[in-house]
């Protein structure tokens, strides 16, 4: 008997109880759906985040106060209880070391904007003129605020898209004042749209004015959390992150044995580490799925058990006709795998319109992955072949007299 | 006389035995009196009919025994029984007289626990399960008393199968399915499933089945047990049709006397052992008794 016969004949035996067939199949169609889905959506954060850090650009460099390791106590990084980083500091660094092209500070202060009756809650972030360079980050409209603005501590500002439409909705907000604790900031420039940073923030809902502006007007001190640094070249990145290491710790006075009181990370350590976490996510997802798998392929076997015992008379009547124990065996050893295969494509088709749905439904992005597509495929087949061993075996190893009995 | 009849005579002479109808009880002895080689010596004498009057069924000294727990239970205590090609022979017994153990040895379905089988020439004693089953696949036609169709599988289906696993390819599968159908009288009910079909019918499925491969011998187990009387002599009358047209052996299996009648040759089991063994003089014509018989429903296919 050939293989396609047998093919036929698997076919046959599960359309005559299409009901169960069905919904032994339902758990390797949920399985399989959710891996690919799972997978996808793994993958698509990752490709996202990709795409974000390669787009902040790749020669970049992130010099912020307090040490790297902010664990419990020494929540220091960024957060402004640390005044270890210094606007003379950058300074030096735009000055000193030759690997560098462009320094920013940035002072972040979470602060209110209101337009006449309209206000906002966002992030007044202070940087320098540099930024839009630094960031590869362009104005959309206007100009970003220039060298002199930041000399005199102008009181100009620059506005993300989020804020623009939500103060002034379907109006231009150039050359209108925006009150920030009661003092005016004039518009100069609204930024172009930037989207959702790795951590899934939107960039656009935020604001920039000089450093200076936002040091002396609003927040009345000198510190700088982060400064985002510009390597000349991708290559110099490693280069200048060393030397600013040397040249900040000369500045602060630090002793061999002493640690930084700061930290400098290049993109390359930000992409590893968002990588490394979605890895993680994506393997997480994809394993519980898995799990689903596994239970889908139980029910198989249960299903086949039941289908051995209750056709032990037909069993009976194929052996007694010529039929070997190894074309009985591979009958239902056939049977199925067909259950689960076909199990698993109805998964596949499943999974991949999830995750092309997640977009749209949730706004998540997805990438649906080929490898969980053939990793799938050949996971069902194997289920089939694993849980439908034992029945199969089963069935082949029956008495054809006893199983003519068999009423 | 029919065939089978002559086939005995032909070979009684050659081994000196009296002419005459074989008396109950002595046919056991007569068959034993003639050893394979010396048949084969003998076969070479008389060529025309050396080939009609080979034995498909040589059992010598069949023993079986089951172990039910600490329980040994001798189902066949030394069998021995020679049948040769064409002839119809009922097997007789009451339950646990060792009948339905013999069929399956003779089957292949079950092997012996001492003592030789030889069928169509072949010791098939010793043979492994695999083995048995491409004996069972080429050699043997089986018929059981409760049909064993697949259900909710066409008439025509049901015949093929035996050749599926024969491997012989789907256009001759076809053409002989259909032929096998026609030949018991089921043409135009080939895509018929067995619930659609009636008893007799159903039975006759399974001859046609039994047929496809061409086997040595065809085996039925009470194949009439299920049917009513009138459908049990039209089975018989296709058996009959298939033993003196074609020359089929058939072993039959059955309780009843009547049914037995329609044999050339009757063997009793009792206790494990064969009591009886002898020849029906004048069987029962099945076909003449379907003429005799007041018209129910004559089939119209």
């Amino acid at each position: 008997m050939n293989i396609l016969m047998i093919i036929r004949v698997a076919f046959r035996a599960l359309v005559r109880n299409k009901m169960r067939a069905a919904l032994t199949m339902l758990g390797i169609i949920i399985g399989v759906s959710a891996v690919i889905a799972m997978v996808s959506i793994g993958q698509g954060a990752q490709a996202s985040v990709q795409a974000q850090i390669e787009g902040m650009g790749t020669n970049l460099l992130f010099v912020s106060a307090g040490a790297q390791n902010v664990g419990g106590v020494r929540s220091g990084a960024g957060d402004g209880g640390t005044n270890t980083l210094t606007v003379d500091d950058l300074e030096a660094i735009r000055r000193e070391v030759p690997s560098v092209a462009m320094v920013t500070p940035t002072v972040n202060a979470r602060l209110q904007l209101v337009v006449s009756n309209q206000n906002w809650n966002t992030t007044v972030q202070g940087v320098s003129e540099q930024y839009p360079d630094v960031r590869k980050w362009a104005t959309q409209s206007g100009t970003f605020f220039t060298e002199a603005d930041v000399r005199s501590a102008a009181r100009v500002i620059v506005l993300g898209q989020t804020i623009a439409d939500n103060l002034f909705p379907g109006a231009d907000p150039l050359g209108q004042s925006v009150r920030v604790m009661n003092l005016p900031f004039k518009v100069v420039g609204v930024m172009a749209r930037k989207g959702q940073d790795p951590q899934g923030r939107d960039q656009d809902d935020t604001a920039f004015a000089p450093y200076t502006a936002v040091q002396k007007k609003l927040l009345g001190n000198t510190r700088v959390q982060v400064a985002y640094v510009s390597a000349i070249s991708q290559d110099a990145t490693y280069t200048a992150q060393t030397q600013i290491t040397e040249l900040l710790r000369q500045r602060h006075k630090l002793s061999a044995n002493e640690p930084n009181d700061f930290s400098v990370r290049n993109m390359t350590d930000v992409a590893e580490a968002a990588n490394e976490t979605n890895n993680i996510m994506t393997m997480l997802l994809g394993s519980i799925a898995g799990v689903s798998l596994l239970v889908g392929g139980i029910g198989i076997m249960n299903i086949m058990l039941v289908s051995v015992t209750e056709r032990t008379r037909e069993i009976g009547i194929r052996m007694a006709i010529g039929a070997r124990s190894s074309a009985v065996r591979r009958q239902f050893l056939i049977e199925s795998i067909v259950l689960s295969l076909t199990g698993g494509l109805i998964g596949i088709l499943l999974g991949v319109i999830v995750s092309v749905a997640i977009p749209r439904m949730i706004g998540w992005p997805t990438l649906v992955s080929t490898a969980a597509i053939i990793g799938s495929v050949i996971f069902s087949a194997v289920v089939g072949i694993f849980f439908g061993y034992y029945p199969a075996r089963k069935a082949a190893g029956l008495d054809p007299i006893e199983a003519l009995r068999y009423e | 006389m029919t065939a089978a009849e002559t086939v005995v005579e032909q070979s009684g002479r050659l081994s000196n035995v009296p002419t005459q109808r074989l008396g109950r009880g002595e046919a056991m002895q007569a068959t034993l009196e003639i050893s394979p080689q010396e048949f084969d010596a003998r076969a070479e004498v008389v060529a025309p009919q050396a080939e009609d009057a080979r034995p498909v069924i040589e059992l010598e000294q069949i023993h079986k025994t089951y172990t039910m727990g600490d329980v040994e239970v001798h189902a066949l205590r030394g069998i021995s029984l020679t049948i040769k090609k064409g002839e119809f022979v009922a097997i007789m017994g009451t339950s646990g007289s060792g009948k339905s153990t013999t069929m399956n040895i003779i089957g292949c379905l079950d092997r012996p626990t001492k003592g030789r089988y030889i069928l169509d020439g072949e010791d098939v004693s010793e043979m492994s399960k695999d083995e048995r089953a491409d004996i069972r696949s080429q050699k043997l036609g089986f018929v059981f008393q409760g049909f064993n169709l697949l259900s909710r599988t066409s008439a025509l289906e049901n015949v093929e199968l035996p050749m599926l696993y024969a491997g012989i390819e789907s256009a001759e599968r076809h053409s002989r399915s259909m032929e096998a159908l026609r030949s018991v009288g089921l043409a135009g009910r080939e895509h018929n499933h067995p619930n659609q079909l009636s008893g007799g019918q159903q039975q006759r499925v399974a001859i046609a089945r039994s047929l496809v491969n061409r086997p040595a011998l065809i085996l039925a187990d009470e194949p009439t047990g299920n049917l009513d009387s009138r459908t049990s002599v039209e089975v018989m009358e296709i058996f009959q049709k298939l033993n003196r047209e074609r020359g089929i052996t058939l072993v039959l299996v059955t309780h009843e006397h009547d049914i037995a009648e329609y044999a050339d040759r009757v063997v009793v089991f009792k206790d494990g052992r064969i009591k009886e063994d002898y020849r029906i003089e004048k069987p029962r014509d099945a076909s003449r008794e379907l003429k005799l018989l007041p018209d129910v429903e004559q089939d119209s296919d």
